[in-house]
Formats: structure tokens, C-alpha cells, sequence
């Protein structure tokens, strides 16, 4: 496994003084540039700054929502952290019996053995599973890629694993072209958690699926995080389904965190306005809270050539000079609330009742 | 949706010890789905070629064409270099079932040669010679497949008669006999030149489309130049350099290089496509995220989706090499005679005047045409059995 003597290194002392106890995951400034290159000797012309400097982090057990528009870089960030794309800088360390390991520093043979730990449920259902593999192979790959089981051991493990998504036993012969979009999913699930991962980056995992589907999918991982204690790096851009199962909630734009926060806290008292027009998007059953619905003006920003200052200054209501020239800091603006927005306490913003994600209707 | 409601509460242990003994306890109508179910990609598009009429005869047509080519001397009635004194040119035989007397199974009449008014060449049936057809007669001795040494012809008639089911060419050589010689070198040189291109084609489209970046950029835009360079003038200039002194088998695989130094452009670009956009498909960066090891999501992940797109690519790619071969052994530039292929064939109806006069010689096209026919067909088959998307 890891090399131990690796990781007294200055990473160690770093994190001793920030870190809470109970912290799985930190990510410090996180950095993905994309080259953009042009012409026959691909010359590269300029970068797309997909995530520029996100730092975040996850206890132990509890879920993240990572919420943005499309494009935002939300993907990246999770793709960074189980390292399918290299990160162009920034530390991802993982708390681990008391030490830090930090993810951006293993080499091949380290990471791969690191994996058990890090697991990815994929956003689309269909192209996310081998049409030639039935699901015993799928399910039991990772298993065997550590050696973990073989065999009838294997067999009996990824049976278990696939009765706890919720399939049947003789599934496992079937080919993924024999299931729905649901429960290919749970393949996906089943395939991510059969080697009881500690954390785990869902990317959209439902967004891809049936609105009838999502809260099942949905349930089903919040069933399996109080089952197998997992932790869950939960990113989507859909308002409505992240509340139902985060914790806290970071909420993305153009490669850059503007706001995190409790659940509760930041629906209730969002304090960046690019949140507040998130949050008056989603539906509400409840007639009597009907808030006035805040339409975006313009595109996102090009991530590949930022505007100065505050990124969402072009499309902020709220906009004033200082916005354009100076980017504001992700700070802490009461405990656990973090913004970075310039006015971010001087700005009265609309939230929506907790109440409401529950859909409850009460008269 | 059929979904299962999601389970509440502790860790459920399989109750069914085995999953053959979970398939074993089903109903007849359910194991029918579950063998739907359980069939592997190669099974599904079996299963779906089958419903193509027309690919499964053409694959049984190019089976009975590559059996004939396999078994050409035992087929064939005369040795290819057998030639008849006074029979040159001598039409298709009229194979006749009855005489005067009646039903007497199937002969052919003893043929005179002659010369009309015109001095053209005619050949008159003699009604006293009758000569029935039987199978397994004793005839031109031959090596079977080099090993058996034997003189036994699917069919003939005896010693002193001839049969020559197409006619015969301009130094009395049965046309049929040589047409089921050439049916050996033409539909192999296809086989060996694709497969030589695949080897090619792989090779370079894999490292185009594995390394990426520039040696992509200079991989590709090479195979631009040469896809626009005219196939024939270029197949030309290499079969010329081919040395004139090669006994057959060198010319044969100087040919089929030649050929497959022009073709492999196309695969190669077919296995970088495929390459690249299985590279980036998520389940192999599921199988990456999981820990596999990059030499089993290769063989594993990325190759066995690739064959069935490789199949139908180079079996699309066989009648455009049996063409090339025609054209270039049409022109003088392929297979060198005495080897008989179909396009050799065709040389003796490069002059209007035969063709005119013995019509038969073009029958060697009618065979070019069939094959390449029954190869488009099968490949078409293949190729809309093997979108792995379509399920029906």
C-alpha cells in the first residue's frame, strides 16, 4: 500500500492545524486548466480554467452537494479528486487513521492500490457499463483488479452487494442491454460500493434518469451511506435533489466555489446571489410560498477567458464597481458559512423554507 | 419501470446459495427471457444476422466459393494447362438429357471443329459420338493440397470425349476448369491482402490514435495524401517494380503487399476512431476508477468491443482488394501466367473481337461480380448486426 515514510512530509504539519478531527477529504486549491490547442504543431494558445483554486472539505459520513450550472466544472472538481483527470495544482488529502495521504502526490502503482478508497458512480447509466460484461463481471472487476476475492468468494460477495442495491441474484448472468436506466444505475452503485469504498464522488447520478427513478436511486444511496458508512462527494445541478441528500452544499461557478454552507443555512439565508437565483428555480409544492422567480440574464462566463474580477459580475443584479475589478475571497462569513461575494453581509437575499424540500403541504 | 422498492435495514445475505441454482428454478417462458437476458454481445448479433435473409445467403454463397477454391483440382475436370489439339475457342458444351431414344440421363454429343464460308470457326455436334457425364471419373492426375496423389474429378466424361462446361480459350484450355483454378488465387488475395492491411491498419492507426497529439497530426494527414492519390495509376507503378522473373508465389505476395500498401489507409483510420472514442467512453474510465490495470482494460474493455467494428470493416474491405487484383492482372501488371487467377482470365477479352466472336470469355467477370456482390452483402449484414445500440 502507501509508502509511509511519504507522508511525514510537509504535507503532514500542514494540515494538523486546520483539519477537525472527524475530516475525510480536503481539497486545497484545486487547479484544472484544459490547453486549448490550435494549428498543425498544436500550439497551445490558452487554457480553460475548469477549476480554478476550489478548496473544500468532507467529514466523515456526511454528504457534500456540489451544485452548478453545466459547464461549471463541478465534474472536474469530482473527476480531479478519484484522479481520472491529473489536477494542474492543488492538494487532495486524504485523512486516514490520523495521517494525510495527498492524492495528487502517489504514483501510478500507489494510486491504484489507493483506489479501494475512492470510488465514482457515473452520470449515464448506459455508457458507464461494458455491453460485453454481464453483471457478475462488472460487479466483481474490482474485487479482482485488488485481489480482494476470487472465485465462489467473489461470486458470494458481489451477490450480496447486488441484493443490497436492490437486484436479484439471477441478474448476475444478465448483460447490462437486459435492464432499465435504473437499474443499470444500481450496477453502477453496486459496481462503485462493492469494494466498500470510504468515499465515494457520485457524478449526477440521477440526472440521467426517469424523474419517477431519481428518488428511489436516491433513497437508495442515503440507505447504503448509514449502512456502510460511506462518505459522499454528491455533485448535480439540480437543486431539488442535492437538498434531499446533502449535509452541506458548495455551490459552483465557472470553476470557482462562491458559496458553502449547512443545507438548511444556505437554503434558507443564501448569501451569494448566483445561489439565491439557483434556489429560485427549484419547484415548490407549497402555493403559498411562491417566491418571484429569478431569471438569469446572459450566458455562463467562457471558462476559458474569465471576466476580471468577480466572475458573475456580468450577470449579478446586485452588481457594483469594486465587483469588476477585485475577486472576492471564499469567507467565512458566520461559522460554517463561507461566500465569496463583496456583499455578501450587507445583501438581502430570498431563501426558501427547509420545510419545502421535505414537499410537505401542510394548508 | 419495474423497479424493485429500495430495501430498508441491515445487510441482506443472499438466501440462494448459487447463482446456477437461481437460474435452474425458473419457468419455461422465463428462462426463454433469461437466455435473451444472459446472451453475450457476440450471441445478440448473431441473432439479429440471422434475420438477415440476404447476408446469411451470401455467407453460404462465399462458404461454397471458398470450398470450390479449396478443393479446385478435384473440381475442376482438367488441369489448367491442359491444352485440347482442334478445340480452341470452342463454345460452352450443350449438356443434353435425352437422344432419340429417349431419357438417358445426362451427356454431351463428341464435337467436330470447322471452319464456315467466312473462315470463322464452327464446331458441329456429332450425333454418333454421345459421351454421358459421370461424377468421379479417372482423369488429369494431381496432388491434393500437396499431400494425396490421386486422379479422381468430381465429374467428367470418358478418355476420349470432352466436356468444357464454359467453352475454351485461344489455345483450346478448358475455361471452366481454369475459372476454378483462379476462384483460388482470387479470393485468397483478398483474404491475405486485408489481412495484411489489418496489420498495417492497426498498427499505425493504434499508435495514431494511443499516442495522440502530433504523431496523430502527421499519421493522418499522410493517410490524406494517400487516399487521394488515383488507386489504379498507384497500384500500377508498384506492380511494375514487381521484378518480371518472381516465380508465381512471389508475384502472388508481391501483388497482395501492393494491394495492401494502398488499403490499410482506410482501416487504419477506422481503428483510431474507434480507439478514440472507446478510450473516453466511461466504462473504461469505470474499469480505471476501479483500479484495473491498463493492459486488462485493453485486452478486457477495448478489444472486445472493437472486433465486431473491425469484422465488418474488413469485410467490406475484401471486395474492393479482389477488385484490385482483377484490374491489375486485367492490365498485365498482376498474377503472372501460367498462375490462373480471374483476372488473367479477362486479359483474353481485352480485344473487342473476341469478345465479340467467343462471349463466354467474359464469364470470369460474372464470377467478380458475384463475390464482390455476396462480400458487400455479408458485410451489410454484419455491420447492422453488430451496432451493439440496437436492440430490437
Amino acid at each position: 500500500m502507501v509508502d509511509e515514510s511519504k507522508l511525514n512530509g510537509a504535507t503532514m504539519s500542514e494540515t494538523q492545524d486546520v483539519a477537525p478531527s472527524n475530516i475525510l477529504l480536503e481539497v486545497k486549491d484545486l487547479k484544472k486548466y484544459f490547453p486549448i490547442q490550435k494549428g498543425l504543431l498544436r500550439r497551445t494558445t490558452g487554457y480553460v480554467k475548469a477549476v480554478d483554486g476550489v478548496s473544500l472539505f468532507i467529514e466523515e459520513g456526511e454528504t457534500l452537494g456540489l451544485v452548478g450550472e453545466s459547464g461549471c466544472g463541478k465534474t472536474t472538481t469530482g473527476r480531479c479528486i478519484v484522479r481520472v483527470y491529473e489536477p494542474t495544482a492543488g492538494d487532495i488529502l486524504f485523512h486516514e487513521n490520523g495521517s494525510a495521504i495527498n492524492l495528487n502526490d502517489l504514483e501510478r502503482q500507489e494510486l491504484k492500490a489507493f483506489r479501494r478508497h475512492l470510488q465514482m458512480i457515473f452520470q449515464d447509466p448506459f455508457s458507464s457499463l461494458n455491453p460485453r460484461m454481464t453483471v457478475l463481471e462488472l460487479v466483481g472487476e474490482p474485487l479482482l483488479a485488488h485481489g480482494i476475492a476470487s472465485g465462489t468468494e467473489l461470486e458470494d460477495r458481489v451477490a450480496e452487494m447486488v441484493v443490497a442495491v436492490g437486484l436479484k441474484v439471477e441478474h448476475l448472468p444478465r448483460y447490462p442491454h437486459s435492464f432499465s436506466g435504473g437499474q443499470r444505475q444500481r450496477i453502477g452503485i453496486a459496481r462503485a460500493l462493492v469494494q466498500r469504498p470510504k468515499l465515494v464522488v457520485c457524478d449526477e447520478p440521477v440526472s440521467a434518469l426517469d424523474v419517477s427513478v431519481q428518488s428511489q436511486v436516491v433513497n437508495l444511496l442515503q440507505d447504503l451511506q448509514t449502512e456502510l458508512n460511506l462518505t459522499y462527494l454528491f455533485v448535480a445541478h439540480d437543486m431539488s435533489v442535492v437538498r434531499q441528500i446533502s449535509n452541506r452544499i458548495a455551490v459552483m461557478y465557472v470553476g470557482k466555489l462562491v458559496e458553502v454552507a449547512e443545507s438548511e443555512e444556505l437554503l434558507r439565508n443564501p448569501k451569494h446571489p448566483y445561489s439565491e437565483t439557483l434556489l429560485s428555480a427549484v419547484p415548490r409544492p407549497n402555493p403559498h410560498h411562491r417566491m418571484q422567480r429569478l431569471n438569469l440574464e446572459g450566458e455562463p462566463a467562457d471558462p476559458a477567458n474569465a471576466p476580471s474580477g468577480c466572475v458573475f459580475h456580468p450577470r449579478c443584479q446586485y452588481m457594483e464597481d469594486i465587483c469588476k475589478m477585485e475577486a472576492p475571497p471564499l469567507a467565512e462569513l458566520t461559522p460554517g458559512h463561507h461566500v465569496a461575494c463583496h456583499f455578501a453581509d450587507s445583501l438581502a437575499l430570498q431563501g426558501i423554507a427547509y420545510s419545502d424540500s421535505i414537499a410537505v403541504i401542510s394548508g | 419501470m419495474t423497479e424493485s422498492i429500495p430495501h430498508n435495514g441491515a445487510p441482506h445475505k443472499p438466501e440462494i446459495e448459487s447463482v446456477a441454482a437461481a437460474t435452474a428454478s425458473q419457468s419455461a417462458p422465463d428462462r426463454e427471457k433469461q437466455a435473451l437476458y444472459t446472451s453475450s454481445q457476440w450471441q445478440l448479433i448473431w441473432r439479429r444476422f440471422k434475420r438477415h435473409r440476404l447476408a446469411q445467403i451470401a455467407m453460404i454463397m462465399l462458404a461454397f466459393l471458398y470450398i470450390i477454391a479449396a478443393c479446385a483440382e478435384f473440381i475442376a475436370p482438367y488441369e489448367t494447362r491442359r491444352d485440347f489439339k482442334g478445340f480452341v475457342y470452342a463454345p460452352p458444351a450443350k449438356i443434353h438429357f435425352f437422344d432419340e431414344d429417349g431419357f438417358v440421363g445426362p451427356f454431351v454429343y463428341g464435337l467436330k471443329g470447322g471452319r464456315d464460308e467466312n473462315y470463322q470457326r464452327i464446331f458441329e455436334e456429332v450425333k454418333e459420338e454421345q459421351y454421358p457425364i459421370r461424377f468421379f471419373v479417372r482423369g488429369d492426375e494431381y496432388k491434393l493440397w500437396g499431400v494425396y496423389k490421386t486422379n479422381l474429378h468430381l465429374f467428367g466424361v470418358e478418355e476420349d470425349g470432352q466436356i468444357f462446361v464454359l467453352g475454351t480459350d485461344r489455345l483450346g484450355r478448358d475455361l471452366f476448369s481454369r475459372v476454378i483454378y483462379g476462384t483460388r488465387i482470387s479470393l485468397t488475395i483478398g483474404l491475405v491482402g486485408v489481412f495484411l492491411s489489418f496489420v498495417l491498419g492497426l498498427i499505425i492507426g493504434g499508435v495514431s490514435g494511443y499516442f495522440g497529439g502530433t504523431v496523430d497530426e502527421i499519421i493522418q494527414r499522410m493517410i490524406d495524401l494517400l487516399v487521394s492519390i488515383p488507386h489504379l495509376p498507384l497500384w500500377m507503378a508498384l506492380a511494375a517494380a514487381v521484378p518480371r522473373d518472381w516465380n508465381s508465389i512471389q508475384t502472388y505476395f508481391a501483388i497482395t503487399i501492393v494491394l495492401s500498401i494502398v488499403g490499410w489507409a482506410g482501416l487504419a483510420r477506422t481503428v483510431r476512431g474507434r480507439l478514440l472514442s472507446l478510450r473516453e467512453e466511461d466504462f473504461t474510465i469505470a474499469a480505471r476508477v476501479s483500479g484495473v490495470s491498463e493492459w486488462r482494460i485493453i485486452t478486457k474493455h477495448l478489444l472486445p468491443l472493437f472486433t465486431s467494428y473491425i469484422v465488418v470493416a474488413i469485410t467490406l474491405a475484401v471486395p474492393g482488394m479482389i477488385i484490385g487484383e482483377t484490374s491489375l492482372s486485367f492490365i498485365g501488371l498482376g498474377i503472372q501466367p501460367p498462375a490462373v487467377s480471374w483476372g488473367t482470365l479477362l486479359q483474353d477479352s481485352q480485344m473487342i473481337v473476341n469478345v465479340a466472336l467467343h462471349p463466354w470469355l467474359l464469364i470470369p467477370a460474372l464470377f467478380v461480380i458475384v463475390t464482390v456482390l455476396m462480400f458487400n452483402f455479408l458485410g451489410d449484414g454484419l455491420r447492422d448486426a453488430a451496432d451493439p445500440y440496437s436492440i430490437s
